[in-house]
Order: structure tokens, then sequence, then C-alpha cells
């Protein structure tokens, strides 16, 4: 989360707590894989990793998203 | 990750809980080991509780978690008020159970189509109109002679089958000293065939073996008797057993599915039809007449054309008769062909018992809604208990359907838990009531698979259940505005009005079935306590048979060695015990005129009968050993003043026209007290009892090949000597054996089997009805003054008096149960008719039939409302004044 908020230049920011909901949904739907893992401190942490459904999801979203963005600024530079 | 996984996760919502938990400590705790602020940390981490929800919202299905977690809320609820569910559960169970049992039975009789190819295409040919006694009825016996002509002008379009009545015949596989009965059918030999019945061993018949009389004296067992008698012996083909004159071959055994056309009976061997004595006879009906329709051929006209093939055939052959009345000719010739579908068989149970089934499966149901109305009741009352959680839900925002289904999955919790008890005893019971339908010597059986249909029946009742006691008090329950719960409740009145109605509901219900139970009942107790006009103390009756024919001395013989066996105290003879069921008829001609159109029934007995039976002479003697047969005949009162209106007859005579025209002169010897001959509901006949001994033309006397010894015994108990006679009969002579021992009481109370039936069950469903009816009244008014206390606490310390208080507990109370009433009694009313035909001289209009659902109702009223009235009129008006 502090991740996007920096990149974002604090443009974007969200609550952290709201990242588990949103990837409990899509290992729901199978894009990614979660497995649990025991840390060095001994607290035991889950480790998520894409799967192939996951990428080809990836894929398609950020192709729509590249769609979308291009043409709304295709008509923001013709305005 | 997948639904299944989504489904597991609803039943392990704890641990689903838990772990989405660790994972955010473990964010945190990462979060604070890369040096930030704890505190910082968890701001930025949010609504932890929110999100938890949102993870565990999309970790599972959602309407299951709800069900589930309804289900255990529910569960709860019922385990709180454990009495109150026990009596709710125990109550509902009784109620599905018994109309699960009515219903299988009902299915099993009445329902379900034979087990053969196309069972929609089944027909049933009968007659209709006045017969040959000149009582109006429908008669589905047909002649064989007959028979061939329609089978072959049907030819194209329908195939007929011929399926003679399963009759209880002795057979023997090895000694005439080891004879037992069996279900013995004489069906076409071309049935199986036609109805795509496949044999389980062996063959089973074709058209080749039912084309000449007397050809084929082959069997085929059907698989029930096979496994029954023979444990499945594979080496059962071949052998042989007597029959009558005959000996059969068994050929093969039936497919296990097929037990017959006759629901009520399952039939243990069938032989072809050529193989009966009746096949060459114009002038004997013995069998039903199935008709399989060829696709797309059009009923009526066939119809019309059997219908015609039979007038002419019954023309042709009474024509030029002498024995028969003109009228009687007229009316017999002037019946109906009627073809009716039958898709599931046709049998004489089904028509003796599809109204009792009718009536009794209302009565189930009767008590079913009383039941349900209980619950209904009670489901309401716990819910004005619960109007504040209730509130209280809503108010943090539950939607109504959510409280809906709350209040639903408790019902359905407990209609399940019903259902399961119920369908434990519809299990045992519907058996149970099949066995009270036959006498033991020749019990019915009916095929009572537990299958898809009751089982679709069971589930179907459940939730009809459900939605007839949850809906209302769930959709009450959920429309609680939380306002008025805050304000002190909400108005009381328009849930007393909802439990008063279901109330009047009750007593209704109940009226009605307590109404026709006393119908039943009475019918009852009028049938068993009308006078036979004979006694049946001590008697012991022993049907015995010979082969061959024996003459009628060497019976004379059997009786009198059986008269000096001790414990015996009088032994006579006569065809057949009285009440058997059987009878003789004919027409009778009064000084040489024509034959009369009511006939007279007629019976072989020796002389003393009339002394064994105590039928009192009234004038004239007895028989003699050396009356014969039609010299010398006792009649009775009714025969007297029907055919000679006199009672002073002896030493008139008159003459027996048979239907072949011989006249037989009869002198009347003596005349005796009116005593019941064939049945106790019928009207009393005119009896003829005539002597065995019949000189043939030759001279010499005439043969017998069966009689019953009626055994007068010295014991209380006449069975006790049953096995020492049985096998005495056959001492004096090898070729006499006793077919079947029973008393003439068993005999007396086979003719009210399907009143005993009624009556005992439709005493009991009233004696639950008015049970649960009283309960259910006992709650409301309970309930209703536990609302009410402040009121009449106020009332009291106002000055009310004692009575005016149990006035106004019971006012509305009593509009409820009047109205309920008063619609019991119209809708008793309005169904007697349907049940007319099973009640014996009772009227639906006697006081006495009236009065004992009202007063019994009233008395349940009255010890119902006792507590309530007596918990109000304690209220100590100083202590409610106190609570407040």
């Amino acid at each position: 989360m502090s991740a996007i908020s920096e990149m974002s230049e604090d443009v974007l920011r969200a609550e952290e707590g709201s990242l588990y909901p949103a990837l409990h949904r899509m290992e729901e739907a199978g894009w990614i894989l979660a497995e649990w893992v025991t840390k060095d401190t001994g607290r035991r942490a889950r480790v998520y990793e894409l799967t192939a459904a996951g990428r080809k999801q990836l894929a398609a979203v950020e192709s729509r998203w590249e769609t979308v963005t291009s043409a709304v600024n295709r008509i923001l530079r013709t305005v | 990750m997948s639904l299944w996984s989504r489904v597991v996760n609803v039943f392990r919502g704890n641990r689903l809980n838990r772990e989405i938990e660790e994972e955010f400590e473990t964010h945190i705790a990462e979060a604070v080991e890369q040096g930030r602020d704890p505190e910082e940390a968890r701001r930025a981490f949010g609504a932890a509780t929110q999100r938890r929800q949102e993870s565990h919202d999309a970790l599972v299905v959602g309407w299951l978690d709800s069900l589930r977690a309804d289900l255990v809320f529910g569960w709860r609820q019922l385990k709180r008020n454990k009495v109150t569910s026990f009596a709710a559960i125990l109550s509902l169970a009784l109620a599905i159970g018994a109309c699960t049992s009515a219903f299988r039975l009902i299915d099993a009789l009445l329902l379900r189509p034979l087990p053969v190819a196309h069972p929609e295409r089944l027909y049933v040919l009968s007659r209709q109109g006045i017969g040959f006694d000149d009582k109006p009825g429908s008669f589905d016996s047909w002649m064989y002679p007959c028979f061939q002509l329609m089978r072959a002008a049907a030819k194209g379009d329908a195939e007929l089958i011929a399926v003679s009545y399963a009759d209880r015949a002795d057979v023997t596989y090895k000694t005439d000293q080891e004879m037992e009965k069996a279900n013995l059918q004489h069906v076409s030999g071309w049935m199986f065939p036609t109805f795509g019945i496949e044999p389980a061993l062996g063959r089973l018949f074709t058209e080749n073996d039912d084309l000449k009389p007397g050809a084929a004296p082959y069997a085929v067992l059907s698989y029930d008797y096979w496994s029954r008698r023979f444990g499945r012996d594979p080496n059962v083909i071949g052998r042989t057993f007597h029959f009558g004159d005959g000996v059969y071959q068994i050929v093969g055994v039936s497919e296990k599915k097929f037990t017959g056309t006759e629901p009520g009976t399952i039939v243990d061997i069938f032989i072809p039809t050529m193989m009966h004595r009746g096949v060459t006879r114009s002038d004997w009906t013995w069998f039903r007449t199935i008709v399989v329709m060829k696709p797309g051929v059009a009923g009526e006209p066939l119809r019309a054309k059997l219908a015609a093939i039979t007038h002419a055939f019954e023309e042709n052959r009474l024509r030029g008769e002498s024995g028969l009345s003109p009228e009687t000719l007229k009316n017999v010739l002037a019946n109906q062909v009627l073809m009716e579908p039958a898709p599931t068989g046709v049998s004489g149970m089904q028509q003796d018992y599809n109204r009792a089934l009718g009536a009794l499966g209302v009565l189930v149901l009767m008590v079913l809604l009383i039941a349900c109305a209980n619950v209904a009741n009670l489901m309401t009352a716990q819910a004005a208990a619960r109007a504040r959680e209730m509130a209280l839900r809503v108010s943090i925002g539950a939607g109504r359907w959510r409280l809906v289904q709350m209040v639903l999955v408790e019902s359905a919790l407990l209609a399940l838990l019903a259902a399961a008890s119920g369908a434990l005893f519809a299990w045992w019971s519907a058996p149970f009531v099949v066995s009270m339908i036959n006498p033991p010597d020749n019990p019915a059986r009916l095929i009572l698979p537990a299958d898809w249909r009751v089982l679709g029946f069971g589930i179907a009742l459940t939730l009809i259940v459900v939605l007839l006691f949850g809906l209302l008090p769930a959709l009450r329950a959920s429309s609680v505005k939380p306002v008025s719960i805050l304000k002190g409740g909400d108005d009381p009145h328009s849930r007393q009005r909802l439990m008063h109605g279901m109330i009047a509901l009750q007593v209704a219900f109940c009226f009605l079935v307590l109404f026709v139970a006393g119908l039943f009942v009475t019918t009852f107790e009028r049938l068993s306590n009308k006078p036979t006009g004979f006694s049946t103390e001590r008697l012991l009756l022993l049907e015995t048979t010979s082969r061959p024919k024996q003459s009628s001395l060497y019976w004379d013989q059997v009786a009198d060695h059986l008269r000096a066996m001790p414990g015996v105290e009088r032994v006579s003879q006569a065809s057949w015990a009285l009440l058997k069921g059987v009878g003789w008829n004919d027409s009778i001609s009064v000084n040489g005129g024509p034959p009369s159109t009511d006939l007279a029934y007629f019976m072989n007995v020796s002389p003393g009968f009339l002394e064994t039976m105590r039928i009192p002479l009234v004038s004239g003697r007895d028989l003699r050993e050396s009356d014969t047969y039609p010299n010398a005949v006792i009649v009775n009162e009714t025969f007297a003043r029907k055919f000679l209106n006199d009672v002073n007859v002896v030493g008139r005579s008159v003459e027996k026209a048979s239907d072949d025209g011989s006249r037989e002169r009869m002198q009347i010897v003596g005349v005796m007290r009116d005593a019941d001959y064939r049945g106790v509901r019928e009207p009393m006949l005119p009896v003829v009892f005539v002597p065995f001994h019949h000189m043939g033309a030759t001279g010499e006397m005439r043969t017998v090949s069966e009689e019953t010894f009626i055994v007068r015994t010295a014991s209380a108990n006449p069975l006790a000597l049953a096995a020492t006679l049985r096998q005495e009969v056959s001492k004096v002579h090898s070729k006499f054996h006793v077919s079947n021992v029973r008393t003439q009481l068993e005999l007396n109370q086979a003719q009210t089997v399907r009143e005993r039936l009624l009556a005992t069950l439709a005493f009991f469903f009233g004696a639950v009805a008015l049970l649960l009816a009283g309960v259910g009244l006992y709650g409301v008014l309970n309930y209703s003054v536990q609302q009410r206390e402040r009121e009449i606490g106020i009332r009291m310390a106002l000055g009310a008096q004692v009575d005016d208080v149990a006035r106004r507990v019971m006012a509305g109370i009593s509009v409820a149960v009047a109205i309920g009433a008063v619609a019991g009694l119209a809708l008793g009313l309005a169904s007697v008719r349907y049940i007319e035909s099973l009640l014996y001289q009772v009227k639906a209009t006697d006081a006495g039939v009236l009065a004992i659902p009202c007063l019994t109702i009233l008395l349940a009223v009255v010890i119902a409302a006792l507590p309530a009235v007596l918990r109000a009129m304690r209220i100590d008006p100083v202590a409610m004044l106190r609570v407040e």
C-alpha cells in the first residue's frame, strides 16, 4: 500500500487493510494462489503467487485499460 | 479455489475468521518490524472488523452461510423451549406420518399403475343395470364363449384378456394330507406376452397354452410365491401339484415386479383359462375381461361393438328361457356394457376400500391441519416474545426477507425433525393397517414400496406444512417496526385475532373429525350388535373337501365319527357356513305360476342343523335322516311372507324354478326364525334349507365334493380341538380332508372388518384431533392471560368481580369456538353424502350423532380453559401494580 502511494506520489491512497479482501477475491477467482509459510521470526505469513489464469487475466485487464485510457487520451487531445 | 472450497468454508467459519485475523496481524507485525510506529500502522490498516467481514464474504457462499447461521440459531431456539418443541414435533410427526401412511395405502391400492407395458391402455369391461336377483348393480364377470366372440371382433383394435378372480385354492405337492392354500388365478395364455412380462425362470404361457379346453395342465408361479414357498429353488421347474381334479406341471416363474392384476391380492399360481371347467359354459360367469387397446384406437366404437356382441349373445342364450320371470329377462337384456380405464388393475379390494381410504385420508389431513394450526399459534406466541429481538435486528440493518428466512428456517427444522419421525411412523403403520383388512386365514397383501413416489409425497407434504404453519408467523415477525416496540408494543389485538382464527379453524376440523368418527363408530356398533338370528357360541367350522366326490352317506359317517370324539357336543353339516358370503339362488313358482322376480336362497343342511345353530323352529318339524331332496324343506319367516303371504305354511309346497327351465317341487315341513344367510348388511333374504340326501334318477345317492362340519365343542375355546378333528376327518376315510378350520365367530367378525377398521382408526384420529385442539386452545388462552395480566390486575383493583374476569378471558375464545363448531357442522353435513355407502342405519342428522362432537368439544374447551381462567382469577392486583 505504501508502495502504491509512493509510486503514485500520494495521488492514489488506500487503506492498507483493503488489500486483503481484494486478495481473497482474486484467490477465489483462481488468479492467485496462496500458501502459508513460516517466517524466521516464527510468525506465519501468507504468500501469494500469480497463476497462469491470473497472468492471462492481468494481460486482458491491462490491455483493456490501455485501450480505454488511450481512447480517452485521444478524445482529450482532439478537443 | 472453487465453489467447493467456498462451500467447505461455510462449515469452518470460525477457523476461517481466525486465519484472516492472523493474516492481518502478520501484516501489522511486519510493519512494526520495518520500524513503523504500531499506532500509525494500525491506523493505516483501517477498519479491521469490516475488512474481515469483506474477506469472509469473499471466501464463502453467501446464502449457504446465512442458512447455516439460521440453522444453528434455530436449533438453539428449539432447544431453549424443549417441552413445546417436543410437543410440536410429536404432534406434527404423528400427523405427517399418518398422512404419508394413508398416501402409501391409497397409492398402492388405487393410484399406482400396474408394472406392465403401457398400463394406460388397460380397460376393464363390466355390465351395469338390473341383475338376475332383481337388484341394480355393476357386474364385471363374464362367460367364456361370449369372451371368445368379443376377442375375435376386437382383433386389430384391442387385445382382450380373461383373468379369473384370484381364488384361495387347495393345492397339494405330495400327498393329500399335506394340502395347502395358494392364491390361484386362471389367465389367458397371451396375457404375459401382451403385458410384456418376462420369465424369471423357465417359460411363461403363450397363446398355444390356451387353445383347447383341458389341453395345457401347466402352471406359472409368481416370484413372490416362488421365494416364499420354494426358497427360489431353480429345480421347481417340472414339479407337479394337484389342484381340483387335475395335475399341473410348473413351467416357469414370472418376473418379480408382476404380482397379478388384482391390487390387494398377490397371485401365487397362474393357470391357463382353458383349464377352468367354465370355459365352455355360456351360463357361468367367472372372470374379468381386461381390454388392452392398440394405440390410436377410439374407445367408444369398440365399446359399442363389444356391447352389441354381448347383447346378441345374451339374447340368444336366454331365448325361450322358462326359468326366469319375463321382467327379469327384460331387465337383464337391458344391461349396459361399460369399458372403464383400469391402469391400476382391478380388484374387489379397490371397490370395497376406495371410499374408506378416501375418508381416512381426509381425516388424517384434518389432523395434520389441526397440528399445523397448533404450531402456527405456538410460533406466533414465540414471535411475540421475540419482538424485541426482531426489532433490534431490524434496527441494525437486517432486511425483511432475511428475517423471514430466519423464522422459516426454524420452522423447516421443526418440520424436518417431525417428518423424520413421521416417516418411521408411516413405515410401521401402513403394513399394520393392511394386516387389519382381511381375516387372518386370507390376509390382504399389498405391495407397499417406499420409492420415489412416497418420498416425493413426504417431501412435498413437509414443504407445505412448513409454509402452512411457518409463513404467516414469519411474515408477522418480520414486519416488526422498531419504533412501535420502543413505544411498548404494537397492537396486541391483531396477533390475538390471528390466534383466534386458528382456534376457529382447529375447532371446525376437530368437529368434522369427531363427527365422522362418531358415524363410523356408530355404524360398527349397530352392525356388530345386530342380532344374526343364530348363535356362534363354541362353534368350530371344518371346511372339508373330498376327492373324488363322495356319496353323502359317506359324509354322514364322517360326521358320526366326529360326534363320538371327546369334547364334541354336537356335529351338523351344511354345504357352507352361514355368513361365509356365498349363496345359491333360484326363482320360486307358487301354484304352477310364472317364476318369481325375487330370488329365494338355498342351502343343504343336515338334520339337527337348526339346533346346532340355535335357530328356533316356529312351526312344523326339523329335517329327518329319511328326508330326501327336494321332498322336505324348511323355510324362514321371510320366505313364508314373501312368497306365500302367510306364516302358517307347513304342508304347502312351492316349485324351485331353475335357469335351465327345470322345476322341482318342494314340500315345506317346517318354518324357522329369520337368520342372516350371506351377509349382515343386506336385508333379510327368503331362505330354504334343503336336505343333503338326493336320490339320482337311477336311485343311487348323489355325491358331494364339499361340506362344512359345524361342531359345537364342550370347551369355551373351540379352536383347541381344531388340530385333533382335522386329523380325525382323514382317519375315517383317506379321501376326505379338511381344507380350512375356523370358528363361526371369526366368520361373523369378518363381516365387519371394514367397519371395524374405519371405527378404530377414526376413533384414534378423533382422539388425537381432540387432544391437539385442546392443547392448542389451552396454549392460546394461557398466552392471552399472560399478555393481559396487567390489565386484569388493574380491573380487579378497580373492583371487577371474579366472574367478570372469567367472562373477559373467555369472550374472544368462545366466539372462535362457536364459529368453528358451526363451520365444522356445515362441513360435516356437506361431506356425509360421500361416505354414505360406508354407513349402516345411521343418519347424519341423528341427535345422538350430532351430540357426540358437540359435547366432546364443549368438554374439551372447558378442560382446556380451566387453568387459564383460574390463573386469571388468582392474579393479585397488588403484586401486578407493584411490578409496574
